[in-house]
């Protein structure tokens, strides 16, 4: 009889504090969720950029999402050295050809993948990019060659709205 | 305020309480001996100590996106509205939350006045209470007029003008205020700063009310003095922390109501205009929980004599432990300064009633009347019927008029035991 | 317990009296049925729609509603355009943007990310145009106006001829709803002014409606999820109040003493 009591007397109060806890949870949701992107920011997704005027061998950087994003128009020589790197060199092994659908342009991210800061164009070892902050060394295709960075550069999404004019996101 | 010594009773609760004596104060607090007659007016304490959180919190929040400046103010606060994730929820908690706060503390403060929570021992929780409602209303007043609205930007210019009544140095002083020759950008920006700093000022304050009340313990219904810990007593975990959370749980569900049904009905229209300085609204109202002040502050047609009759409105309720003569607390054992307290309650009501409304003819009138009578109440009642009342007989402890028997402190405990189990 | 309550709710109820007391002027606005009123409510979704052909036919000339992107009108709880629809929307207005890469401003179609195209490029322009009177932002006329939903309603269909004795000057127009009755807005609505594309007529009273509900949801457009976490909110603290309740008797229930 007094077990059965007990029984019941626990049942309330562990129901209470369920209850209790779940209310405690969906309250914070909001707090946190608050903090991610807003509305507005999330509807700023794409940029249209026109590069009519890049000339090859040279890089153009534009702001997409509050990144540089950059658009290099390669040569030749350049299109030629990406594609002859074995796979097997590469610490983050992608073919150029999947990095770059139309060969002569690559758009990329411009964020060093160690630690976010933006590589400079045309330095260190492989002709490619090189970022200051900690050295580590992109190849033409902005794959990682050398240093401390785990992945290649970012590719983001993009396409060409027509022959001068790529909408990146 | 430590009744009597704790020892925790593990080793590294032992070595840790030895440097820092959190656990003590922890079991300090639930073993807090509390009058078990305590009433749902003494709820709001607790009630009290959730809304500071609350507004702490989602102001916290808010701050994260809102702008003070006088041009993306008002735009940021839309944008908090429309844009933010869950931004309109918490918007609407903190703008309520100010009402709500303000419907508390009044509710505290009328409870203390009728069961005469604030005389002796008790004068100086009863005075850093008036401090904290001093600065609740700063903290109201500078808050709303963060979303730069008609009624910020007005409401700022007229409650800093109230400066100006000071002789001599008055225009000086609002000149600084605004850091201009007008109520400003460097106005909203500095208004921000201190509407920022204020609620962490105030949750100091508010440690300080606690301690101060753990001294002598709480006051009850009953206004007796009580031996603590003793057959009046209960500690404060379970007895009182459930209690406490059942009558928030009540308040939390009229807020919510108000936050999800009627976000708007406490706040005023003209606010959701952006603050023009060419043009002022037809009525400047301030927020209902001024109105009292501001019906006494229009009552007096001098400047200078209506802001100090409305400062002393407030202040002389820091007096108020001396003014009261009368050695009983509780309003309970007191018939003439029951009917009186509650002549006081509609006088204030009154007042902000008349408060809203335009300050002429019958209004003003009556007005005049109920400011009259709030100091008669404090400046004159008060001390005489201290010493003309007569007073019913006060029992001698609390169980007495409540049980008519002592309460089985040994079966509680059984009772405990088994719950627990 | 029970004088607890009944003094606290009344002075909930007291509270809630004073406030509506003061909040509106003591004008009789015009009644309708709003299906956004009320605990479930929620926006009539045709009439939002309707209401934003008005806004963009008859309205948007003169007033500005800036706080609201094209997105807005796909958005849940909105008039729940299309994607493609809202897309086509946005296209149909000429967006000023730049610097260019030349440094010059240019215009494009607008796209859904863009705020709604101001009719003057700013609240002078606006005067001037206006012979000195501001055509408010609607963004949140509703919630701007002391009798709300009711007040705009009313007002768009309370043009009069003056009463006697009351002169206006030029460009000033009489309608029983304004405060002071006095109005530099013309009337702007007439029976068939606009063609609905759903077949509805469109009489002055529809349009008013229609267009009203529009700025309700400008102004609260998050009103539909408010409506319905708040009841959730509200039965779930019942709940939790409840089961405190009765652990509260069970505890207190040790000592023998009424709580």
């Amino acid at each position: 009889m007094s077990e059965k009591k007990t029984d019941r007397r626990d049942f309330l109060f562990t129901a209470t504090y369920a209850v209790g806890a779940v209310g405690v949870a969906a309250t914070i949701w909001p707090m946190i969720d608050q903090m991610n992107p807003d509305a507005s920011v999330k509807a700023l997704a794409s940029t249209e950029v026109d590069v009519s005027s890049v000339n090859p061998g040279k890089t153009i950087t534009v702001l997409w999402r509050g990144k540089p994003v950059f658009i290099r128009r390669r040569t030749q020589d350049e299109i030629a050295e990406a594609k002859s790197v074995s796979l097997q060199d590469l610490k983050h092994p992608e073919k150029d050809e999947d990095r770059a659908k139309n060969p002569e342009w690559l758009v990329m991210l411009g964020v060093c993948t160690h630690l976010g800061c933006v590589p400079l164009d045309q330095k260190g070892d492989y002709n490619g990019w090189f970022c200051p902050c900690h050295g580590s060394h992109y190849d033409i295709s902005g794959r990682i060659r050398k240093g401390p960075a785990p992945t290649n550069m970012e590719i983001p999404k993009y396409e060409f709205v027509n022959a001068n004019t790529i909408k990146i996101g | 305020m430590s009744d009597h010594q704790y020892t925790p009773k593990s080793k590294f609760g032992k070595w840790f309480n030895d440097r820092l004596p959190l656990l003590t104060l922890a079991n300090h607090l639930t073993d807090y001996p509390t009058p078990k007659n305590l009433n749902y007016w003494w709820t709001f304490g607790g009630i009290l100590t959730f809304c500071l959180i609350t507004q702490i919190v989602t102001g916290l929040v808010l701050a994260m996106h809102y702008i003070a400046h006088a041009d993306m103010a008002f735009d940021s606060v839309e944008h908090i509205m429309r844009d933010v994730n869950y931004g309109w929820l918490i918007r609407y908690i903190h703008a309520n939350g100010a009402s709500m706060f303000f419907l508390a503390v009044y509710i505290h403060i009328f409870r203390s006045l009728f069961y005469g929570s604030y005389k002796a021992p008790r004068e100086i929780i009863w005075i850093i209470g008036i401090i904290i409602y001093l600065l609740m209303m700063a903290a109201a007043f500078m808050g709303y007029v963060l979303p730069w609205g008609q009624m910020s930007f007005w409401g700022a210019t007229v409650i800093t003008n109230l400066f100006s009544a000071i002789p001599l140095v008055g225009e000086g002083i609002v000149t600084w205020l605004w850091g201009g020759y007008s109520v400003d950008n460097p106005t909203l920006t500095r208004f921000f700063t201190l509407h920022y700093l204020i609620p962490f000022l105030i949750l100091g304050l508010v440690v300080l009310h606690i301690w101060a009340l753990h001294v002598p313990g709480n006051n009850n219904p009953v206004g007796i003095d009580i031996q603590k810990p003793s057959k009046d007593t209960v500690p404060f975990h379970p007895y009182i922390v459930i209690k406490d959370g059942f009558a928030l749980l009540m308040f939390i569900i009229v807020f919510a109501f108000f936050v999800f049904y009627t976000p708007n009905i406490l706040g005023h229209a003209d606010n959701y205009i952006e603050a023009n300085p060419l043009v002022t609204p037809a009525h400047i109202v301030p927020e209902w929980y001024l109105l009292p002040f501001y019906a006494i502050l229009r009552s007096v047609p001098d400047k200078l004599l209506g802001v100090i009759a409305m400062l002393s409105a407030i202040f002389i309720l820091a007096a108020l432990p001396w003014l009261d003569t009368s050695k009983i607390r509780s309003a309970v054992f007191r018939p003439l300064y029951r009917q009186f307290y509650w002549i006081l309650v509609a006088d204030v009501l009154i007042l902000g009633y008349v408060g809203a409304m335009p300050a002429e003819g019958l209004y003003l009138l009556i007005a005049r009347v109920a400011t009259a009578y709030y100091f008669l109440h404090f400046l004159v009642v008060l001390p005489i019927l201290g010493f003309k009342e007569k007073t019913l007989p006060i029992p001698l402890s609390i169980t007495e008029p409540i049980l008519g028997g002592s309460p089985n402190l040994a079966a509680a405990k059984n009772k405990e035991s088994l719950d627990i189990k | 317990m029970k004088n607890f309550l009944g003094i606290f709710t009344l002075t909930a109820l007291l509270l809630g009296f004073q406030l509506n007391s003061y909040a509106a002027e003591k004008v009789e606005y015009l009644k309708t049925d709003w299906s956004f009123k009320g605990l479930f409510g929620k926006f009539d979704r045709a009439a939002l729609q309707r209401g934003y052909q008005v806004y963009t036919e008859v309205c948007s000339s003169c007033h500005s509603m800036k706080y609201l992107s094209y997105r807005n009108l796909a958005e849940k709880g909105g008039p729940e355009f299309s994607e493609a629809q809202a897309k086509a929307i946005a296209a149909s207005f000429e967006v000023k943007d730049g610097p260019n890469a030349d440094g010059d401003m240019f215009t494009r179609p607008g796209k859904l990310s863009d705020k709604f195209v101001m009719p003057y490029e700013n609240v002078k322009a606006a005067q001037a145009a206006n012979g000195g009177a501001y055509p408010p932002d609607m963004s949140v006329l509703v919630k701007a106006r002391g009798g709300g939903v009711d007040y705009i309603y009313s007002l768009l269909q309370g043009y009069e001829d003056p009463p006697a004795g009351v002169k206006l000057d030029e460009g000033v127009y009489y309608n029983k709803y304004m405060y002071g009755n006095k109005i530099k807005m013309s009337n702007q609505l007439s029976d068939g002014l606009v063609e609905y594309g759903d077949g509805t007529n469109a009489t002055v009273e529809q349009m008013s409606k229609d267009v009203t509900t529009f700025l309700m949801w400008a102004a609260e457009p998050h009103l539909e999820s408010r409506h319905r976490m708040g009841f959730k909110a509200i039965v779930y603290l019942i709940i939790l109040t409840i089961l405190v309740y009765f652990s509260m008797k069970r505890i207190w229930s040790r000592i023998e003493t009424k709580v």
